[in-house]
């Protein structure tokens, strides 16, 4: 085992999910962390329970996910002195359907937040990673973007962009040693779904879900379902013939 | 709404639950609606968790640790911690709570709400004796910083206060140096009661954690002794396995034949291999924990932990007629424990543990059989002027709460007027 220290980037990293992958990796070996958020206070809070926890360091950097140009700056400062070991692309928030059907300006906000902003954080970590050579991107995307329906199609079209984002850029590094990870999970335990829990939704625990992603990235798996009972379910539900599915009310 | 049940089963009664997540939005989080409780793990056995048709507020995703100082052993962190994370993460570093109960899959608010206890008593006192500080959020946006010297009331009010006092969001803890996760320890089989106290009095002050197994089938009292203390060996940790009770079978598991034959078999094989070993803290402390959801394994019906802790004069009698009415009725379960607290005040007005010995059983419920030999024990520990302890309760009469607990009316107006749980309602009245 190498005792060198490891050094990740996470993005949105209160999401409940990447808090508990960083608590795991810090858990496993010494790394150093990125922390990556939109809110200063938020972010520090997850960083100094991180450092309690024994990270060797942990940097907090605050970020608006919709700025191109601060996207581009992160990626280059984060990449500069030596090269990123994994970048974990994980924000991302679960818009209501029917807000997003009624308010065109809340459906681009959850397109933006869910799909082009952590494109973009991908595409921008992978110019890095190329000119190192190496390196792990992992990007929470969601089953909700293995098939488009009528309860959340405009979040699942955002996790379809991500899904076919992700297959494009691990075509682009075939063969090198740049892996590209796409994480889909199911329904999981989060402060992000809290309203499901309410109405008896049966969900994963986020600290399994994060088991699944951290062993994911390790093995640079292309595409990890969390749980994996997931993989089949959406195998199933992809392909579903539209006259069954159509009379599914999910 | 969600059903939820505490880890007794007997109940499983619709919640508005209410995941805590934000930080900055606890107070607008907490107003609406009410009445509302704190719900750590629901590891608690009857119903101080648990609020019916009202909301819970769900603690565990607060977990979140706030700054440890290596220099004294102070570790600040958020209420829905677990006590595992704490030690797990602690150990290596030569720390641990001072003070843990029989498992460590509860979080530390919750500890603090039921100011639980541990092996240790005697020499540690309880969770609450090493609780610092903790922050107290009231439902009226109220936030108070309490430590036993700065607010002495609020302190003594919410250490043990079943969380009617106001929703605890961050605690300051004291560790205790260890000399790693090893304790060396010794089994000693004892044949009745007499010889119970003697030896818990023997141990008491070159034995830092004591314990005993009970055979409560057994009428005169037998059982196995247990003593330890920390040890500094190096030996790698053993390997973690935990098993999953697969599912609730259609009856108890535990029953008149099964008992008998259980408890017969692990007091021979105990006391054949009594002596000293060596044995992991996990091992030691938490030998449940392995056994993922062990609560099932009383059936559909639930079960009831019935806890007393008796004072100190009249212990051996009044420990003595229960195992006598709890043989005769045959009821019982093999996880029963008997063991003796020190000779120290409690840090909470509603605390249980106080100067005697605690004897814990665990009972399937078979209803009005069951319920007819509550009646008779309380009325063995209501006559010994013990109480019984609110973390196991689900039933006990209201006069025999208001007798053990005499601090109950300095309590209660610290309580916050939006917090309510069914324990509550049962025995308070709101």
């Amino acid at each position: 085992m190498s005792t060198s220290v490891k050094k990740i980037v996470i993005i949105g990293a209160t999401s409940s999910m990447a808090e508990h992958c960083a608590r795991l990796w810090v858990a496993q070996g010494p790394v150093a962390l990125t922390l990556v958020g939109r809110d200063r206070a938020r972010t520090e809070s997850v960083a100094a329970d991180l450092r309690v926890r024994g990270a060797v360091s942990v940097g907090v950097e605050t970020v608006d996910f919709g700025d191109v140009r601060a996207i581009a700056a992160l990626a280059d400062s984060a990449s500069a002195a030596e090269a990123v070991d994994c970048v974990l692309i994980a924000h991302g928030s679960l818009p209501e359907q029917a807000t997003c059907q009624r308010d065109l300006a809340a459906c681009e906000e959850a397109l933006g937040v869910n799909g082009l902003s952590p494109v973009l954080f991908a595409e921008a970590f992978a110019t890095g990673m190329e000119r190192a050579g190496r390196g792990t991107i992992v990007i929470i995307g969601s089953v909700a973007g293995d098939r488009g329906r009528r309860s959340n199609y405009v979040y699942g079209a955002a996790k379809g962009m991500v899904t076919r984002y992700a297959q494009g850029l691990q075509h682009r590094f075939a063969g090198s040693a740049v892996k590209v990870v796409l994480v889909k999970p199911g329904p999981t335990d989060t402060p992000m779904t809290a309203h499901l829990k309410q109405g008896g939704s049966k969900l994963a625990s986020v600290e399994e879900v994060a088991r699944a992603i951290v062993a994911g990235a390790q093995a640079g798996k292309p595409v990890v379902y969390a749980p994996r009972k997931w993989e089949v379910i959406m195998m199933v539900i992809r392909h579903l013939p539209a006259f069954v599915f159509n009379k599914m009310n999910i | 709404m969600v059903k939820v049940s505490s880890w007794g089963r007997l109940s499983a009664a619709e919640h508005d639950v209410r995941v805590l997540g934000e930080r900055n939005a606890l107070a607008a989080r907490i107003a609406q609606p009410l009445p509302g409780l704190a719900f750590g793990m629901g590891r608690s056995y009857g119903d101080v968790c648990l609020n019916p048709g009202g909301a819970l507020w769900q603690t565990r995703s607060l977990d979140r640790l706030v700054a440890f100082d290596p220099d004294n052993g102070r570790l600040r962190c958020e209420p829905g911690v677990l006590l595992r994370d704490i030690q797990r993460l602690m150990m290596p570093r030569g720390w641990a709570l001072p003070v843990t109960p029989g498992t460590q899959v509860v979080t530390v608010g919750g500890a603090i709400a039921n100011d639980v206890h541990g092996k240790n008593h005697h020499v540690r006192g309880s969770f609450g004796d090493n609780v610092r500080s903790l922050t107290l959020l009231r439902t009226d946006g109220q936030r108070l910083v309490c430590t036993p010297a700065t607010e002495p009331g609020w302190f003594a009010a919410t250490v043990g206060g079943a969380g009617l006092t106001g929703l605890i969001v961050e605690v300051e803890l004291q560790l205790q140096q260890v000399p790693g996760p090893w304790l060396v320890t010794e089994t000693i089989p004892y044949a009745n009661l007499q010889e119970f106290f003697t030896l818990a009095d023997a141990s008491e002050a070159a034995w830092e954690y004591t314990v005993s197994w009970i055979d409560c089938l057994s009428g005169e009292g037998r059982g196995l002794f247990m003593r330890a203390n920390p040890v500094a060996v190096q030996t790698p940790p053993p390997p973690r396995r935990e098993r999953r009770l697969p599912f609730t079978p259609p009856v108890s598991l535990v029953n008149k034949l099964s008992l008998k034959a259980f408890n017969e078999a692990y007091f021979r094989r105990h006391a054949w291999r009594a002596g000293a070993a060596v044995a992991h803290y996990e091992s030691f402390f938490y030998p449940l924990d392995s056994l993922l959801e062990w609560n099932r394994m009383y059936g559909p019906h639930g079960f009831y932990q019935y806890q007393c802790v008796i004072p100190r004069d009249h212990a051996q009698d009044a420990v003595q007629a229960m195992l006598g009415a709890i043989a005769q009725s045959g009821q019982g379960s093999f996880l029963a424990v008997l063991k003796t607290f020190g000779d120290r005040n409690a840090p909470g007005m509603l605390s249980f543990a106080r100067p005697g010995a605690t004897l814990a059983l665990d009972f399937p419920n078979h209803g009005a059989r069951t319920e007819a030999l509550f009646a008779r024990l309380d009325a063995i520990v209501a006559e010994a002027s013990g109480r019984i302890y609110l973390a196991k309760d689900a039933r006990m009469p209201r006069a025999l709460f208001e007798a053990g607990y005499p601090r109950l009316a300095e309590f209660l107006p610290y309580r916050d007027p939006g917090i309510s749980s069914a324990l509550s309602r049962r025995l308070m009245g709101s």
